[in-house]
């Protein structure tokens, strides 16, 4: 019986004067993971970037739920993106999408 | 008081906005209060100017004072001037000796040590055992870990990560600042928490680095500040019309 795949959801708030892209951020996530744990890491992590909204800086980023302690530990390292510095949060973690939403009333 | 605590904030005192900036930033992170570190001269006029600030913003305020000595007697003269003086002192040791005699003094709250020369950290086994004994307790600022890259990093993790592992043994308390002077490199205390993780601090107590442990620190000297305090265990519970004919 294949063994069920336990992921987490995790809502970041992205704080810049700037509007950061889409891509941008997403490079950035996987450049301070990459410079962290390395590509043995990485490729640990099964990151997916489920949503992002750039006008209320707030992104969903899916992960394993082993890697979570990873990713929790490379997002605050981010401190720019591009020239402009950034402060990335985590907000919320959940196990399902919709617990997510709800948490964050969205 | 209850909360996170950040002990350790380094704004440019000569500049009030940045001062304002980064304390707003504080509250608006969530911390419930902010250790300011004060230079020796006009410690009482930059002690007041800051706390008007963080009482507006409704925030507590702990005064502290980083104390870089050259050598022991230094250290010695230091503390016996200023203890009675500050809720906070931190010792950076820049020296074994200093690091020795820091340790071993009560009067002194936090021992730390320099983020990038990682041969001036001297928090070894001697180290922790005597910090052990007067509840000396031992700070990591974060802010070095989201600024360096490379091989500084990788070596600064390394030295933390053995620190903690000794730190553990001898249950000396950990306590983890941001030790932030620019408001953008502040983070959650969850965040820091999180950080923990890199250097083999679990989740709890990295919390508790950021909130029980400098909250103990802060409570203990406060009580001995007041001017009820006589002696170890020895307080002033009632004074003049308070005590009963």
């Amino acid at each position: 019986m294949p063994k069920i795949v336990r992921r987490r959801y995790i809502a970041v708030r992205i704080d810049s004067d700037q509007t950061i892209e889409r891509k941008d951020f997403i490079r950035a996530v996987w450049s301070s993971i990459l410079r962290l744990f390395g590509e043995y890491g990485a490729s640990q992590t099964e990151l997916k970037m489920i949503d992002y909204d750039p006008t209320k800086g707030l992104a969903v980023l899916r992960c394993s739920h082993k890697a979570l302690p990873m990713i929790k530990a490379s997002i605050p390292c981010i401190t720019h993106i591009g020239a402009s510095p950034v402060t990335i949060h985590v907000e919320r973690v959940s196990g399902t999408l919709k617990a997510l939403r709800r948490k964050l009333s969205i | 008081m209850k909360g996170f605590i950040d002990l350790h904030l380094r704004p440019n005192l000569e500049e009030r906005v940045e001062i304002e900036r980064i304390i707003k930033r504080a509250a608006e992170l969530g911390y419930r209060a902010v250790g300011v570190s004060l230079p020796q001269e006009k410690l009482q006029e930059r002690a007041r100017e800051i706390r008007k600030i963080c009482s507006d913003l409704d925030i507590d305020f702990i005064s502290r004072i980083d104390l870089e000595p050259r050598n022991s007697l230094e250290l010695l003269r230091s503390l016996r001037f200023l203890r009675r003086r500050v809720e906070v002192i931190a010792v950076k040791c820049l020296s074994k000796s200093v690091a020795r005699q820091a340790a071993k003094d009560r009067r002194v709250d936090i021992l730390s040590f320099s983020p990038i020369d990682l041969r001036r950290r001297f928090f070894d086994s001697a180290e922790a055992e005597l910090a052990s004994k007067t509840q000396v307790s031992l700070e990591f600022d974060m802010a070095p870990l989201l600024y360096l890259h490379g091989n500084q990093r990788i070596n600064l993790l390394w030295k933390m990560r053995i620190e903690t592992i000794i730190a553990r043994k001898f249950d000396v308390p950990i306590v983890l600042s941001s030790g932030v002077s620019e408001a953008w490199l502040l983070r959650k205390p969850e965040d820091y928490a999180s950080l923990g993780y890199l250097f083999g601090l679990d989740l709890e107590n990295a919390k508790k680095a950021i909130s029980e442990n400098p909250k103990k620190i802060v409570e203990r000297n406060r009580r001995k500040l007041s001017p009820n305090y006589v002696a170890p265990g020895i307080y002033v519970i009632r004074r003049g019309k308070d005590c009963p004919k």
